[in-house]
């Protein structure tokens, strides 16, 4: 790197801490269940820390994730510029949850009622970290699901009703069946970008917009 | 203004009961009153059609209420169903400063265990009723 470009680097480094706001901003993901929420913000994590533990444990069981997880001070840095976020990974959204569809997981009836409970408590919580305490928004969808459904719909709605900055992630991308374009028909008003947490492809254009939407 | 009818004698018949609730019965309400009148109905097994739908914020606390009211082998949840919002894009800067979005969206809300969507675009939502 030469000396000038250094230099440069180093003054935008300087002015972005000077100009950036005290507290990071918590940027929530959120989606429906199995989109890859908990993949995409461990790779978030492992990609920008340090010890690059883990958020959450992936599954393909859905309703892995039953509580809202944040971990504090990702710091993405962007053209010689650092954004700093809280990561809050969230349970899926949905509207009912069936504890029958944990048995068909090898879950004994009374594991896959108490996954049912938390799974209910867990949305909930997501739902109130919407409405209260998050600054942004990235939202995941597996690109292989149709996403014209009705959570989709009004998470999306609720989002905007809050104008709070989304991010749409058309995730899974490594799967033969996804298709990017179908997501964005779905949403043309926002900007969606392809990636696979899971391949850690295209991740560089995730960070991107990362530091354009958030920072 | 007419009354609904108390809900419960749908399944003696094998029937359904469906509930058309209009736009200006639900305009008096407060939020948490439209979200009982529509869990009531859910409960009792059904269909609640809304002809002006809810807010993004009723919306948000109707799918909170609901989960705190999931029960196994009871309450499963609910199918709800409208047409996507595809204006927000162009909404109007007065609009978007006062956030006086206009939630008028046909709205269909049912028990998980018997409302089924087969088919939803932009202009067409098709469901089975069991």
């Amino acid at each position: 790197m030469g000396l000038l470009t250094g230099l440069r680097s180093s003054i935008a480094r300087a002015v972005s801490s000077v100009f950036a706001d005290d507290e990071p901003r918590r940027i929530g993901i959120y989606g429906p269940p199995n989109a890859g929420k908990t993949t995409l913000a461990n790779r978030i994590v492992r990609d920008w820390t340090e010890h690059g533990d883990a958020v959450g444990p992936e599954s393909h069981v859905p309703h892995e994730t039953r509580r809202a997880r944040r971990k504090e001070n990702v710091e993405i840095e962007r053209d010689g510029r650092t954004v700093t976020i809280d990561v809050v990974d969230t349970p899926g959204v949905t509207t009912k949850v069936d504890y029958t569809e944990f048995l068909e997981h090898d879950m004994e009836k009374e594991d896959a009622v108490r996954r049912s409970r938390e799974a209910t408590e867990g949305v909930a919580e997501a739902m109130h970290w919407l409405r209260e305490d998050v600054d942004g928004v990235i939202y995941v969808l597996d690109a292989a699901q149709d996403p014209f459904t009705q959570v989709n719909t009004m998470l999306i709605g609720i989002i905007e009703s809050q104008d709070l900055p989304v991010l749409i992630l058309a995730n899974k991308i490594d799967l033969e069946e996804a298709s990017v374009q179908r997501i964005r028909n779905a949403y043309p008003q926002h900007d969606t970008v392809k990636v696979s947490a899971l391949e850690g492809n295209n991740m560089n254009e995730v960070y991107d917009k990362i530091a354009e939407y958030f920072g | 203004m007419p009354e609904i009818k108390p809900p419960g004698d749908g399944d003696d018949s094998g029937g359904v009961q469906i509930d058309l609730i209009s736009g200006e019965r639900m305009e008096g309400l407060a939020s948490m009153e439209k979200i009982r009148l529509i869990l009531d109905g859910v409960h009792d097994g059904n269909i609640v059609i809304l002809e002006e739908g809810l807010s993004p914020d009723e919306e948000s606390r109707l799918i909170e209420v609901t989960m705190s009211e999931i029960n196994p082998d009871e309450f499963e949840g609910i199918e709800i169903e409208t047409y996507p919002k595809n204006d927000s894009g162009s909404k109007g800067l007065f609009a978007r400063l006062t956030r006086s979005s206009s939630p008028k969206k046909l709205t269909v809300i049912g028990p998980a265990n018997r409302l089924e969507t087969l088919h939803k675009d932009e202009t067409l939502i098709q469901t089975l009723v069991s």
